[in-house]
């Protein structure tokens, strides 16, 4: 009996004391912005890395749901002859929901999962001790560029979503279904409203690319020295993300859109 | 340093391609590009009832879209609704007995504000307020008055036939 409860003391305590490191090192890496500033080259090789490796996924992501909520929009709604609606909830949906949503799942899993495995690595081979030994902090150096690499990246990689998969439901809606062109977007401009809809949208894939990227750079620094731990570390990225993702997106729709 | 120029390229591209997604929901897929609140001027009108009247519905006069509703208020002294709305300044002749009236588009569709011009030499000016004002038709209403009636339509119809 005490040995559970002793385990279940050290999980809670483990858990604890790791959210405390997170949150430590993210001041870390946050006080390592000067150095970015420094020098623009760090961001702009992980903005490559993160951003630009992942725009190709995003993109064609982005084009077929698209064109799936194209497709399921208009069985839906030609039921009750609203397929003239067919751009509102194209567009609602991507913008508010998906684009942020889908675009951090998948870039937590392209360019997430990469970052802990590269950090990782670099910490079992000893190359963040042999830089602290040339007093190099890998904290400034390592870290903080892909850090905000990811911060940068996640909003412009969800606003290629939402853009991509409006124009591939826009493709299956009035290009293979025949709903009237004028019709798809002059109801989508009526019902969607920029601060509402599209800020918020922003403002989430914002949230989400924070919580990613810090999730990921903070797995690979914190991981255990070894390949297993480096192996834990990504997939523990990958899990952590897509619940941080999810449960903040629902936070986040309940401040934003609900009545409260 | 430690990138190349491709690398600066494709990273500038995108950027840009990421600022430019933004752009064209901002301005394609939302209503920003109709924001027209900066200019115009004010006029007022009361109503019984607005229905689903909300900000930023359109004002029209013959189906034309010549202002939106910039404000609703209630008036807890009358019990009326107050409706402000912002009229572009190009449409500055409207008569000052003219009817502000709430319609419905389609019959599901969304409220907007109809006026009707009337016959006077002035003109509404800034700040002004419609001197007549038609409410929305609720449908709840409106059946249960053509229920009433009906019943009571039967009500006399046995009555005659009894006689």
């Amino acid at each position: 009996m005490t040995g559970i409860l002793q385990r279940l003391g050290e999980a809670v305590l483990g858990a604890f004391e790791k959210l405390g490191r997170g949150v430590y090192f993210l001041a870390l890496i946050v006080g390592g912005v000067l150095e970015v500033v420094k020098r623009p080259g760090l961001l702009i090789a992980q903005m490559y890395s993160v951003g630009v490796l992942t725009l190709m996924l995003i993109a064609i992501s982005g084009l077929f749901v698209g064109m799936v909520l194209g497709l399921q929009g208009y069985t839906i709604l030609s039921d009750f002859g609203a397929e003239q609606t067919l751009g509102v909830m194209v567009a609602a949906s991507l913008v508010r929901e998906l684009g942020p949503v889908v675009s951090a799942l998948l870039f937590a899993g392209r360019a997430g999962s990469a970052l802990t495995a590269e950090i990782g690595l670099m910490k079992a081979t000893e190359q963040l001790s042999g830089m602290e030994m040339m007093a190099v902090d890998p904290l400034k150096r390592i870290a903080a560029p892909r850090f905000f690499a990811g911060f940068f990246s996640m909003p412009l990689l969800a606003a290629v979503f939402s853009t991509v998969g409006v124009l591939g439901g826009h493709g299956v809606g009035v290009g293979m279904l025949g709903v009237d062109d004028g019709a798809f977007w002059s109801q989508m401009q009526a019902s969607l409203d920029f601060q509402d809809d599209i800020l918020n949208g922003v403002i989430k894939s914002v949230v989400f690319g924070f919580v990613v990227t810090w999730i990921a750079v903070f797995e690979g620094y914190d991981c255990v020295a070894t390949s297993e731990g480096v192996s834990r570390a990504t997939t523990r990225t990958v899990v952590h993300s897509a619940f941080a993702v999810l449960a903040l997106d629902f936070s986040l729709t309940a401040l934003m859109f609900g009545d409260f | 340093m430690h990138y190349s120029r491709t690398v600066a390229t494709l990273v500038g591209f995108f950027v840009f391609l990421g600022i430019a997604g933004l752009f064209f929901l901002a301005l394609q897929v939302s209503n920003l590009s109709s924001f027209d609140n900066t200019e115009g001027y004010r006029l007022t009108a009361r109503f019984e009832n607005i229905g689903g009247l909300k900000v930023r519905s359109p004002v029209t006069v013959s189906g034309v879209r010549i202002g939106r509703v910039s404000a609703i208020d209630f008036d807890s002294k009358y019990y009326q609704a107050v409706v402000e709305m912002k009229i572009k300044p190009q449409y500055d002749k409207l008569p000052a007995d003219t009817t502000a009236g709430i319609y419905t588009s389609g019959l599901l569709g969304e409220q907007y504000i109809g006026l009707e011009p009337g016959g006077a030499e002035e003109f509404l000016q800034d700040g002004d307020q419609f001197e007549f004002s038609q409410s929305a038709l609720v449908l709840e209403e409106i059946i249960g008055q053509f229920l009433f009636s009906k019943a009571d339509e039967l009500k006399k119809s046995e009555e005659d036939s009894a006689e």
